[in-house]
Parts: C-alpha cells; structure tokens; sequence
C-alpha cells in the first residue's frame, strides 16, 4: 500500500467501515510511515473535535413565531379560493403549538406531483421563467424591493422616465386589495427592465415590464396568457400596449391571475 | 377548515426539525438573519409542496427544501462562493494526498502542530472557509449524526458520492487546520 491508497482509507478505517483484510493492511502502513501515522492522528483529533466542539445553531424562539404566523396566514390564503362565495377567514392569532410538536412525526399523506415538480426542474437552463423568479428572490431577501417607493402611481411611473426606453404602465389597485408599493429598475434578459411592485396582504407582487420584443421565448407567434410555476411561485407573462409583462408572486395562481385582471383593466382605463 | 387541518399535520411533521433546518441555513449562510430568511422561505415552500410529502424521513425531506432555498440564496447573494467550488469541480477535486505526499505538511513538525487545540471558535473559523458544499456535507454528518443514507437523499446523490465528498471535506478541514497551526506557529 502506497500513501496516496493509504490516505483515502484513513477517515474509512476511523468510521469503522474497512473489511478486516484492508483495515490490516492499512495498519500495516501506518506502523511503518509516520506521515501516514500523523495524518491519521490527526483525522481522530479532527472526529473528536468535530463531534464535541462544533457548534449546533438553534433556531431562536422569535423565528420560531414568525414561522408559525407566516404559515397560518399561508393556510388562510389557501383556504379562499377554495370558498369563494364566504368572506375572508378571519386572521386568527400566530401562536405555538407544544403539543402539536409532540405528536407523531410520520404520517402517509395522500401522495400528488407538486414535489416532483419543483425538484426536476432542470437547474442549468436559465429561462426567462427562471430569471423573473430570482429577481422575485433576490428583491425580497437582499431587502431591496423599490429603489422609489410610493403608493402614488404619479410618482411612480415618472421615476421611469429617462431610465428606460419604455413608460411603463402603472395604476395603483389599493381599492381592489393591491396596494402600489413602489418601482426599481432590475434586470431581465440581460436588459434592464421596469419592476413594479405590488401587495396583498402580506405577498409581494413584482411585475416585470419590458418591450415586446425582448424576452419572449420561442417563435414570437401571438398567446394570450400564460401561467408558470417556479419554485413555488406563480408566474404570469401577457402582452398590452408594445410591451411584454411577467408578474410574480407567491400568491396562489387564482390570486395571481385576479391582479393581473385588475392590472390589465386598470392600466388600458387609465390610459398609463 | 380543511386548510387547517394540513397546516396542523405539516406542523406536526416539520416543526419539530426546525433546529436542523436552521443549523443547516445558519452554517451555510454564516449569520443569523439571513438563516432565518432562510429557513421561513424554506418552511413556507414545503407547506405549499407538502402534498407531495409521501411519508418517509421527515428531517430529510425538511433539510432537502432547506438546502435548495440556501443554494438558490448563495446563488443571488454570494454567487462567488458558489462559483468557486462548483459541484464537478468538489468531487474531482485532488486529494490530500495527490498534493500533499500523504503525511503532515512539508517542513512542518507534526508534534507542534497539534498542539492546536480545535476548540469551537476555530472550528466555526476553519469550517466557514471551506466552499458551501463541504460545509453541508461536514454539518450533515458531523452535527447532524445522518446516515450516508438520509445524506444521500438530501444531496440526491448517490451513497459513494457522499463518502467521497465527505472524506473529500475532512482533508480539506485537515489541511485548513494544518494551515492555521502553521501560521499560528510563525508569529
Ligand atoms: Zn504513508
């Protein structure tokens, strides 16, 4: 055995995992080759620390709450579609569950696609689809929503001008439960590209404007709507007006498609 | 109501991993806040994904969303990382002993240098600088106590992949603890 054989084997031997005939021969080399005897000792010590020093992070009691909110308002907005003649559920109060975390870990749920879905999406193709969900992303957890922030479309969409070649189309939908948050410019398609974000209740809206000629994918013959689903958002893409739209969110599609109404009508009416 | 009914069994099933879930997001994202964004990302996802939940290891499948939210989180906001140590280039990577003969490191006393006592501080230092995907390996089987086999799920990858990666991270630690003896000894 050679040192460069005996070097694979040394963490193998220590976790116990030789047969009898290479583990012998492995301490045979390490009587006779110090460097090998070293590094070995070195890889028990490093076992050891590992095992009794290495940190285990807890997740704090705060993230726990704001978990236990977030997920209860996830079910209330699940649960509307569902029941679209009765009015909201109310909002009932985040608050934790010792005795739900006691019980029983393992139960068969009824099996559907959704997790397939989301886990064979191939990671290496960069489609349009995928860049507006990063954008999604990284605008929601790099803290970096608006670069104006402003509920007053009047604001909003003369911020745009002399930034980009195209006036986007802006209408706030407080009235209709999407209040206007504010814009920034971002990226899409390598250019850059109007951003326009929106609310629901707690659920950021980005709505992605650029002209109709960049960004669409495949022949460019003429679609009405299309939805998409990306790592748990909801995407739409529509064209109005020249320009090629994409709205994003993790509001749940018939949500999603009820703004996107709202934002069509809204902005055809009010001529912006 | 329905919708609370599946909230009550996800909570039963996911709650109870959610000190892995942030120790994983914490070591990988190397502070507090961005783990918790993190791990709230992560939960809401696999509550929307839960009907494709079909039983089996619940930490695994907990730890599978929590890694990809991490990954895709790397990927937007410390894209250097990630593009330093990509997946191929981790498993291809030289051994300890392709580079370093096999023994301590040339021209170092191997006494001396573990004298280093490999105390919790130095550790979060060593294991912070390794590349994301020796990170999780090492946090997945020596914090965690996984099974190759739950590893293998998570990572989906194939069991020897994951021995190799993790006797691949172990070096790794190795040298970087070398390293800092070596440096330590020199001042
Ligand atoms: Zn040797």
């Amino acid at each position: 055995m050679n040192c460069k054989q005996s070097t694979d084997l040394i963490l193998p031997h220590l976790e116990g995992e030789l047969d009898p005939a290479q583990a012998a021969e492995l301490d045979a080399h390490l009587r006779g080759c110090p460097q090998c005897r070293a590094s070995s000792d070195e890889q028990r010590q490093l076992g050891a620390a590992l095992k009794t020093q290495a940190l285990r992070f807890a997740a704090p009691a705060k993230l726990r709450l704001r978990i236990a909110a977030a997920l209860e308002d996830e079910a209330a907005a699940e649960s509307r579609p569902r029941m679209p003649t009765a009015s909201a559920p109310p909002r009932r109060p985040a608050y934790w569950r010792p005795a739900a975390m006691a019980a029983s870990l393992v139960l068969a749920i009824a099996a559907s696609s959704g997790m397939t879905a989301y886990f064979t999406l191939p990671r290496q193709q960069d489609t349009v689809v995928q860049q507006v969900v990063s954008d999604h992303i990284r605008s929601l957890m790099a803290g970096h929503l608006t670069d104006v922030a402003s509920s007053d479309q009047h604001t909003v969409k003369p911020w745009f001008h002399g930034k980009l070649d195209i006036s986007p189309p802006v209408d706030d939908l407080k009235d209709q439960g999407f209040p206007l948050v504010g814009g920034r410019l971002d990226y899409l398609d390598e250019r850059p590209v109007a951003a326009l974000v929106y609310r629901h209740r707690q659920h950021p809206i980005n709505v992605f404007v650029m002209p109709a000629d960049a960004g669409d994918q495949g022949d460019g013959a003429p679609r009405g709507m299309e939805s998409f689903s990306e790592r748990g958002f909801n995407v739409l893409h529509w064209r109005q007006g020249g320009m090629s739209l994409w709205a994003v969110s993790d509001l749940n599609l018939a949500e999603l498609r009820d703004f996107q109404k709202l934002f069509e009508t809204g902005t055809a009416q009010s001529g912006s | 109501m329905v919708e609370h009914e599946r909230l009550k069994r996800f909570n039963d099933i996911a709650v109870p991993h959610m000190d892995a879930a942030y120790n994983l997001a914490r070591w990988l994202t190397r502070n507090d806040h961005d783990a918790q964004d993190v791990v709230q990302e992560a939960y809401l996802r696999a509550f929307r994904f839960f009907d494709g939940y079909r039983g089996g290891d619940a930490r695994a499948w907990i730890l599978k969303i929590v890694r990809h939210t991490c990954f895709t989180w790397l990927a937007r906001n410390r894209p250097v990382e990630i593009v330093a140590a990509s997946e191929a280039e981790i498993d291809e990577e030289r051994t300890l002993a392709d580079g370093e003969a096999g023994g301590a490191a040339s021209g170092n006393d191997p006494e001396t240098l573990l004298l280093q006592r490999l105390d919790a501080e130095l550790l979060t230092e060593l294991i912070g600088k390794l590349p994301p995907l020796y990170r999780e390996i090492l946090v997945l089987r020596e914090i965690e106590e996984m099974s190759y086999r739950d590893i293998a799920e998570i990572l989906e990858l194939p069991i020897g992949t994951v021995m190799s990666r993790l006797a691949r991270a172990r070096q790794r630690l190795q040298r970087a603890w070398r390293h800092s003896a070596a440096a330590r000894h020199e001042q």
